[in-house]
């Protein structure tokens, strides 16, 4: 393999790890706070993918508007997903909350079938992220804008959520809610409040990456957030659930993992989606709290 | 001490779990009090004051809460969360520390429903000086503290919000007798200092030391009230409670 094969297959598989990483932040998230796995998240993913199609391409909107609408669309959706499938469970047994979350996940991605139909449409990517700019001595390695954009993008998105989390009042409040509700209610924390921001901060970054995924794979249609969510929910148990930095981490292994094997041995190309799996059983079986997880200990 | 009652428990009843816990006790405390709730495990101490707290909803009777105001409040059915922000603060049994959050941010929680920076910058220089402890440990986190050490935590992290009542669930539980003394000491100083203090107490000799009124609970009723220092003396307190 030429050195500049393998620059482009990096910088492939850093995309698409820093989107498995962008969807398993909120994974984790949710999952840190409530003890729940959000599987509507994938959902709501190929929401803000929808979303952004039909403000930009179907009515012709600039890319930056179509973007803020499919943000604030998702956090919506997100916020009355949390708000009618979660909240009234918050004091049932967890299995209920699971079996609700699946439930919404189901409910999201036949709606998107009968109400966008369940044809795939094409996404018209714009000609500025595709134009290739060459990079290196003579220009021996040409790149899409693109293929930058999408790393850096999530890099600065989980960033600025770090920053929320660990440098702001409500993010202190999100670290406290994780181990102690009751006590944090003490403390005159509005709980509920404080979950809904989560789940609005799960859902923008969700949409973002249902953005950055359809300009990759130009297309979308009503099932395409299902191996998006299940890998990204992968990288989340992979880095340690719970763990923000742990997602993203999870989330560049699997995407390193995926293209490399690939691009080193392209014959396996049809077990592509095997290789998250297969991570999934190892790190259950080797560290069963993730990479970064943190013990949980019992409270006495 | 003055007249000026500011928390006002009448006809208090409350179930736990179908257990009738709390039945129909009446417990006034005016500004300026250390008032003490003593009785064994399970005369219903800690559902009074998780009642008042909001903790324990649904209750039967009424609480009554002067605010500094000076308005009388209706307390019954409202949210854990409102009651920091009408100034009761509750440092719950078992100390509830964050273990993950290090001993200042446990202190900025403390704080949460205030805005003014700088006033929380010095209310937790405050905070280290009644407990010098904690300021040598500022940025370890909560759950490496001793027990005692988390206590104070508790304590301070009650104080960060500013509470005209503080209410204190067992602080002594699990202390050693020099931290007990060295804990109520400090309760006592900041009730100087001008706060009305709820104690909850099963270590009845230190709580009637300091208290200026104290209920004695047995099975879910009120039995014995009167003066701290009185009931230090009571053949009856003694007996059940003092080791004769």
């Amino acid at each position: 393999m030429s050195l500049n094969m393998f620059i482009q297959h990096f910088i492939n598989a850093l995309g698409l790890g820093a989107l498995y990483g962008l969807i398993a932040v909120g994974y984790t998230m949710v999952y840190g706070i409530l003890r729940l796995i959000n599987f509507a998240h994938g959902d709501i993913f190929m929401l803000g993918a929808y979303f952004v199609f039909f403000a930009t391409i179907q009515y012709k909107l600039p890319w930056g508007v179509g973007v803020v609408i499919a943000i604030a669309g998702a956090t919506i959706v997100g916020l009355l997903v949390d708000r009618i499938a979660y909240r009234p469970l918050r004091s049932a047994p967890r299995i209920s909350a699971l079996i609700s979350a699946i439930g919404v996940s189901f409910f999201l991605e036949n709606l998107a079938v009968v109400v966008f139909t369940g044809m795939p449409r094409a996404v018209v990517q714009p000609d500025w992220l595709m134009r290739p700019i060459p990079l290196g001595p003579l220009g021996a390695i040409r790149l899409i804008p693109l293929a930058l954009m999408v790393p850096i993008v999530s890099f600065v998105l989980v960033g600025g959520l770090l920053w929320i989390v660990y440098k702001t009042k409500p993010g202190l409040a999100m670290r406290s809610i994780s181990h102690d509700i009751e006590t944090t209610r003490l403390m005159g924390v509005s709980v509920d409040r404080i979950i809904a921001l989560t789940f609005a901060l799960g859902s923008a970054l969700a949409a973002l990456a249902g953005i950055m995924w359809a300009l990759r794979y130009p297309r979308v249609e009503p099932f395409m957030g299902i191996f998006p969510g299940f890998k990204a929910f992968i990288a989340a148990v992979f880095g340690g659930i719970g763990s923000i930095p742990g997602a993203m981490v999870g989330g560049l292994t699997l995407g390193f993992v995926e293209i490399m094997s690939i691009a080193f041995f392209p014959n396996m190309s049809g077990y592509k989606d095997a290789f998250a799996f297969i991570l999934l059983i190892v790190i259950l079986l080797v560290k069963p709290t993730g990479l970064m997880g943190e013990k949980m200990e019992e409270k006495i | 001490m003055s007249d000026d009652k500011m928390l006002d428990i009448q006809n208090l009843n409350v179930w736990y779990g179908g257990i009738h816990a709390v039945k129909g006790i009446n417990i006034s405390i005016n500004r300026g009090e250390i008032v003490t709730l003593i009785g064994a495990n399970g005369a219903g101490k800690s559902s009074t004051i998780r009642s008042i707290a909001g903790l324990i909803r649904g209750y039967k009777g009424y609480i009554g809460y002067k605010n500094r105001k000076g308005e009388m409040l209706r307390l019954n059915n409202r949210q854990p969360e409102d009651m920091v922000k009408m100034g009761i603060a509750l440092s719950p049994e078992g100390r509830r520390i964050l273990p993950h959050l290090t001993v200042e941010e446990n202190l900025f929680l403390g704080a949460y429903t205030r805005s003014d920076t700088a006033e929380i910058e010095n209310d937790i220089d405050y905070v280290y000086e009644l407990f010098p402890r904690l300021k040598e440990r500022r940025a370890q986190k909560g759950g490496t503290l001793s027990g005692g050490e988390q206590q104070m935590l508790a304590v301070g992290r009650a104080l960060m919000s500013r509470p005209d009542l503080l209410m204190l669930d067992e602080p002594s539980l699990g202390l050693a007798p020099m931290l007990v003394a060295e804990v109520f000491n400090i309760i006592r100083e900041i009730n100087r200092q001008g706060k009305t203090i709820l104690l909850v107490e099963q270590n009845a000799f230190a709580a009637l030391s300091i208290a200026d009124k104290a209920y004695v609970l047995e099975v879910g009723t009120v039995t014995i009230e009167g003066v701290g220092t009185e009931l230090l003396q009571d053949p009856r307190v003694k007996e059940a409670y003092l080791g004769g």
